[in-house]
């Protein structure tokens, strides 16, 4: 069971939906207000864990056995909300606990480089996909002779089928290629479905060229509540992050939804010489100046906007109400 | 309440109305040991099944390629000399489990005429020879176990070969560009770099080498690539299986070994790890399709070199510019070209350190002078 402290600081610290930047929520553009519906739901949430053991004991003797966990399958649709708006703008780095390569690097980028042939056709991976925002499908895959469900299968528009295995297979070996998707098992823990991933490829944490390496591990944590399903990543990389990045993402049951196919043919995009990448090289006004839109519109300083994890704790606000502060 | 405040709350119910677990497990859990393929000790070979008939034995030094099968086996490097029996183990294993795998005897058809219970008593044949070794590079961690393994296989021979070459059909035969040769040769106070059993036994100074026969089903093309890690890489293509076994010129632990003293530079890299992704065809959006075993570390596909090439143009591209501003190394080193991929690639101790790295990008970008021109273009000639 989480201490409170614990549980206290993670609120504190914004966790779930960090690329908003939860301290500095109130100096940013007003948002819509949370509907009164969801403390509703909460109550829902709190009925349904404490009549679960109720449950089990609902069928006839013989003929059913409960499932283990619940039944993740089907459409899900995601909500739009403030934490998930699927804009990312250059610079924006509030709420990304990122250190000063994964800055350097981010500043370097550019997103021409999107345009080579070896960029084009790849998907979002596992740890940004579900941010995109994209339509979800669950499938599972059942054992004809248990009836266990031996792996459920998640898989995004435009993205790639990540199977989630449940029947105990060990993660491979470190020598073992990494995918878009990586490798994830799962366990239930009470209703709740917490998958652990590895093997994944590296790639983008947000596409304004905050990446990830390749020694990531992420967490994930399915909670169904009805026809919504709450989806939170705990992102662990030892390469670029200082500390774990949480991000959640909300979903809806949408059973008319059918994901549709997404074909992406490989052309020329660009007319460049052989081997050219294109990147930002430092000293250059793109390198200095343009990653700094995003704190430029908002009036934020430029030091909260690269302060690292620094800025995902509400003393930030301090640095930017002074920085606001007429003088 | 707020999306945020709302969602946490609502983990929180969950975790308390299920206890003995929730999110204390949550976010300190990826701190924890992931569970590893089981059943190999820390000092054994590991083998991993690529496509085909190609597998890839890592722990040996540097990775080792293995192409299996009934025409016997070939390998691409051979690790250090210390881990060889091990490595002609884990082959033997290997060649003992892809029998298994193989129906021993065909039970459908001509019982009328023979029995099956007589092939049945050992169906495990004897492991067929190591037929080749192709080296990548004269590194020792990949031409180690030459001579072992060598030594522990056979080249089939005939005719005018058998009858003028006496030990023509002792041993694998040694495949690698010439420059290896000279490398591994090389005398130093009356000795040679390498022992003379484990030199290359056949060598070629084109831009290629082919087999002249399909392997394990697979045409094999042992491509140079030029001044890249040394003068004499080769990465080896199978074709078949769609598998490139690439040496030191790609690696997944460190930013790329650049040997500038035995003519490696990082265009020449650059230009390999191009040549390479010029081969590779995905399967799916930059992932699988063409298999990729690196001279060290993990095995990879199309999308992983891609980013590899990307980062090593990147900083090339940087330390470049600083020569053409005619900054000095230690300038150079102190404006550090690579910081922003450095916790991935780099190290500050070991056999190849981020110093040693942008050292020799930086030799290998200095403006040649006249003399080193002249010498290129005749070379080219």
């Amino acid at each position: 069971m989480p201490s409170e402290d614990y549980v206290k600081s993670l609120h504190h610290r914004g966790h779930g939906g960090q690329e908003a930047g939860t301290s500095l929520r109130g100096l940013l553009p007003p948002r819509p207000q949370c509907p009164p519906w969801r403390r509703v739901l909460f109550v829902a949430v709190f009925l349904t864990g404490l009549i679960s053991p109720i449950r089990a004991q609902q069928y006839p003797e013989g003929m059913a056995a409960p499932a283990r966990g619940v039944d993740l399958s089907g459409e899900w649709t995601p909500v739009r909300e403030e934490d998930n708006t699927g804009n990312t703008e250059l610079g924006d780095w509030v709420g990304i606990p990122m250190n000063e390569a994964a800055r350097l690097r981010a500043m370097a980028w550019v997103a021409s480089i999107q345009t080579l042939p070896e960029w084009q056709c790849r998907p979002h991976a596992v740890s940004y996909i579900s941010r995109g925002p994209s339509q979800l499908r669950i499938s599972k895959e059942v054992d004809p002779v248990s009836r266990d469900v031996t792996a459920w299968h998640m898989e995004w528009l435009r993205s790639i089928d990540k199977p989630v295995y449940m029947d105990g297979r060990p993660h491979p070996s470190e020598n073992a290629p990494h995918t878009w998707g990586g490798f994830s098992t799962g366990e239930w823990i009470g209703d709740m479905l917490k998958i652990t991933t590895t093997h994944i490829k590296e790639e983008y944490l947000k596409r304004d060229g905050v990446f990830h390496s390749d020694k990531i591990k992420v967490n994930q944590y399915l909670i169904r509540r009805g026809n919504y399903l709450t989806y939170i990543l705990v992102e662990h990389d030892p390469v670029y992050l200082t500390e774990p990045l949480i991000r959640s993402t909300e979903y809806v049951l949408e059973p008319h939804q059918n994901i549709p196919p997404y074909p992406c043919n490989v052309v020329e995009e660009v007319d460049r010489p052989k081997g050219v990448v294109p990147h930002n090289m430092p000293g250059t006004a793109q390198y200095i100046e343009d990653v700094k839109d995003f704190a430029n519109r908002y009036g934020i300083p430029w030091d909260v906007v690269t302060a690292g994890a620094a800025n995902m704790y509400p003393e930030i606000q301090d640095k930017i109400k002074a920085a606001q502060r007429p003088k | 309440m707020n999306a945020t405040a709302f969602l946490f709350t609502a983990v929180v119910g969950i975790a308390v109305l299920t206890p003995a677990n929730g999110l204390h497990a949550a976010a300190g859990d990826g701190r924890q040991p992931v569970p590893q393929a089981q059943g190999r000790p820390a000092d054994d070979i590991e083998i991993l099944p690529v496509h085909g008939s190609i597998y890839m034995l890592a722990g040996a030094g540097a990775n080792i390629a293995v192409s299996a099968g009934k025409d016997g086996v070939l390998i691409v490097d051979s690790g250090t000399a210390p881990m060889s029996d091990k490595v002609l183990a884990a082959i033997q294993r290997l060649q003992r489990q892809l029998e298994w795998k193989e129906p021993p005897v065909d039970r459908h058809w001509g019982a009328e005429t023979r029995g099956t219970l007589q092939s049945s008593l050992n169906p495990i044949a004897p492991p067929k020879p190591i037929r080749y070794i192709v080296n990548t590079s004269a590194d020792a961690d990949h031409t180690g176990g030459n001579e072992k393994l060598a030594k522990a296989g056979k080249t089939f021979t005939g005719g005018n070969v058998a009858g003028d070459i006496s030990d023509a059909g002792q041993g694998a035969s040694i495949l690698a560009y010439e420059n290896v040769l000279a490398a591994m040769s090389k005398q130093t106070n009356g000795k040679p770099a390498s022992p003379e059993n484990s030199w290359p036994t056949d060598t070629f100074f084109g831009p290629q080498m082919k087999l002249s026969h399909f392997f394990n089903g697979d045409g094999i093309q042992i491509i140079h690539i030029s001044s890249a890690h040394t003068d004499g890489d080769t990465i080896v293509h199978f074709r078949n299986s769609d598998v490139i076994a690439t040496g030191d010129l790609f690696v997944t632990t460190t930013y790329p070994v650049i040997d500038v003293e035995r003519g490696g530079t990082i265009n020449g890299v650059i230009d390999g790890l191009n040549r390479i992704l010029d081969l590779v065809i995905p399967e799916f959006r930059m992932e699988g399709g063409t298999m990729i075993v690196p001279g060290h570390g993990r095995l990879c596909d199309g999308g992983d070199l891609a980013y590899y090439r990307d980062m090593v143009t990147i900083i090339r591209d940087r330390i470049e510019a600083m020569v053409k501003k005619g900054m000095t190394l230690e300038q150079v080193k102190a404006a550090k070209p690579s910081a922003d991929y450095d916790p991935r690639w780099g190290a500050t101790s070991g056999a190849w350190t981020t110093d040693k790295f942008i050292e020799a990008a930086y030799k290998t970008l200095q403006p040649k002078t006249p003399a080193a021109k002249a010498t290129t273009t005749k070379k080219k000639s």
